[in-house]
């Protein structure tokens, strides 16, 4: 019988953040931004079925970059987390802090016990009554948390992205405004990048709605909102 | 495991590539949190657990109108004069409760997080049908109490938004699903709204004439079974009405249908049978 070498914890823990950070830097990006009326999640993602961005309750929502096989299961897991306290106790008892802690401790022991840490990164956003009560926590693969606020970029090219969204973002845009910076943020992944609205996933938690917050936006509401903006920051340069 | 994952992270049972009915997921996770799934023994019927009562359901060229009466007896006490008995089930479907009280609200909001776990899980709604028997399938699980006295019995009423109409699913407590045309009516009072309803449905009601025809039914079956409370003019309390078309559930604000039941029983005043049916 062959005895494994040995190799120094602080070496397993490096090649296994290694190993993890190369597979989520594979992968598109998504940003997630406060505005006026509640949080906007923007995902360069051309696919209609598999969803990068999925409401979990009434208030909170999910945005994942990474291994698609591993953030769905810890989305399906945040959705049954929340579902089940909300059963037993209120809806109004389930909230974003309790969710994040459950995945960072799940997260954290994956990443030290199984062979292989999840190569995912992910936001988990509750909109509040107004904009300073919006909590955004975004968790990475050892399980750390960060207590975000404005706004979050993660995914392949996350650094480039993350430096637009800090030139361009204010606090209280509107709906169109924050979509516009979203957009342009995220084509700075590459040189040539151009988003279109097939391209794009885009969902709000919208804290004027009832109850269920979560709303995804149409290409076509989509396009008229890029359009919106667009016509805005046209009249806003030629007032200057 | 059975603590919750509060500050120990999620269960492994979570993390499950398991089932997308969140029913089935209690029951696997913690199963006391059933309604059916309590050992009683003996019978419940001494206990005068408050009953819900009478429910109507309507249809009409685009849509269905869901009713109840606002009483709950226990024997012959009126444990509530205000309860309210017909939900939201999800975006596109209500639910109504007659029978035991306690147990039919735990159902229908069991059966309310049933249908959102399954949108949110799967990213799509579930069928009309698809709806209809989840529900048939929580009522069976409830037959052991149901055998003990402890009876529930749902109504279920739907937009269909691949055939464009309202539709109408009645239960018994073995969990046997039926769907009914036209209009009907579950609970202590049915009997008597059955009849009105039968007199006074025409296929080509309006929104409008399908509100007068339940609370018309309403008020029959209150004048009749003394377990159904009719409207009450002197505290303001009117029937719940709720609206299902294709553009989703809406309810019926109080004061609309307090003008119609203060029509209703104006009208009565002066033919207390309600209206008279053609002869021929």
């Amino acid at each position: 019988m062959s005895m494994p070498f040995y190799v120094a914890p602080e070496q397993q823990m490096k090649d296994r953040a290694d190993y993890a950070r190369k597979g989520i830097a594979r992968g598109r990006s998504v940003v997630v931004l406060q505005y006026d009326d509640g949080i906007l999640f923007v995902a360069d993602n051309p696919s209609r079925a598999l969803h990068k961005i999925s409401e979990i309750y009434d208030r909170i929502a999910f945005a994942a970059v990474g291994k698609y096989n591993e953030f769905e299961q810890l989305r399906l897991a945040g959705v049954r987390y929340a579902d089940v306290n909300g059963y037993m106790y209120d809806r109004s008892d389930v909230t974003a802090r309790g969710l994040a802690n459950a995945y960072a401790q799940s997260l954290g022991a994956i990443f030290t016990e199984q062979t292989k840490p999840y190569e995912v990164e992910l936001v988990v956003a509750e909109v509040g009554d107004d904009a300073s009560s919006d909590q955004i926590y975004r968790l990475t693969f050892d399980g750390s948390v960060a207590d975000e606020h404005g706004f979050v970029a993660m995914g392949g090219a996350a650094d480039a992205v993350a430096t637009a969204l800090k030139e361009g973002y204010r606090d209280g845009e509107s709906l169109a405004e924050a979509l516009r910076v979203a957009v342009h943020a995220l084509q700075q992944q590459d040189a040539d990048r151009v988003l279109e609205a097939e391209k794009l996933e885009v969902a709000v938690l919208d804290r004027n709605r009832d109850r269920r917050l979560f709303r995804r936006l149409t290409p076509t509401r989509i396009d008229e909102l890029l359009a919106r903006s667009a016509d805005g920051s046209a009249e806003a340069s030629t007032e200057e | 495991m059975a603590s919750m994952p509060m500050g120990g992270g999620l269960p492994g049972v979570f993390m499950n590539s398991g089932p997308s009915s969140f029913a089935d997921f209690l029951g696997a996770y913690r199963p006391e949190l059933l309604p059916g799934n309590r050992v009683a023994q003996g019978s419940a019927e001494h206990l005068n657990i408050p009953h819900a009562t009478t429910i109507v359901a309507v249809t009409f060229p685009g849509g269905v109108i869901m009713a109840g009466d606002r009483r709950a007896t226990a024997g012959n006490v009126i444990a509530q004069r205000d309860i309210e008995k017909v939900f939201p089930a999800d975006e596109y479907s209500a639910v109504a409760i007659a029978g035991t009280a306690g147990i039919g609200l735990e159902m229908t909001r069991l059966f309310q997080v049933e249908l959102e776990h399954y949108e949110k899980m799967e990213g799509r709604l579930l069928s009309l049908e698809g709806k209809a028997n989840r529900l048939a399938t929580l009522i069976r699980g409830n037959l052991g109490m149901a055998m003990q006295g402890l009876v529930v019995v749902p109504l279920f009423a739907g937009y269909d938004l691949e055939k464009g109409v309202g539709r109408i699913f009645s239960y018994d407590a073995a969990g046997g699903r039926y769907e009914e045309h036209d209009f009907h009516s579950i609970g202590s009072g049915s009997v008597f709204a059955r009849g009105s309803l039968k007199k006074l449905w025409r296929p080509d009601l309006s929104e409008a004439d399908a509100r007068i025809v339940c609370v018309q039914a309403l008020y029959d079956a209150a004048d009749d079974d003394s377990a159904t409370g009719g409207p009450d003019l002197t505290r303001g309390i009117f029937p719940v009405l709720a609206s299902i078309t294709d553009d989703g559930f809406r309810r019926v604000p109080d004061e609309e249908v307090g003008d119609v039941a203060r029509a209703v029983v104006e009208a009565r005043y002066s033919s207390p049978g309600g209206p008279n049916a053609p002869l021929r």
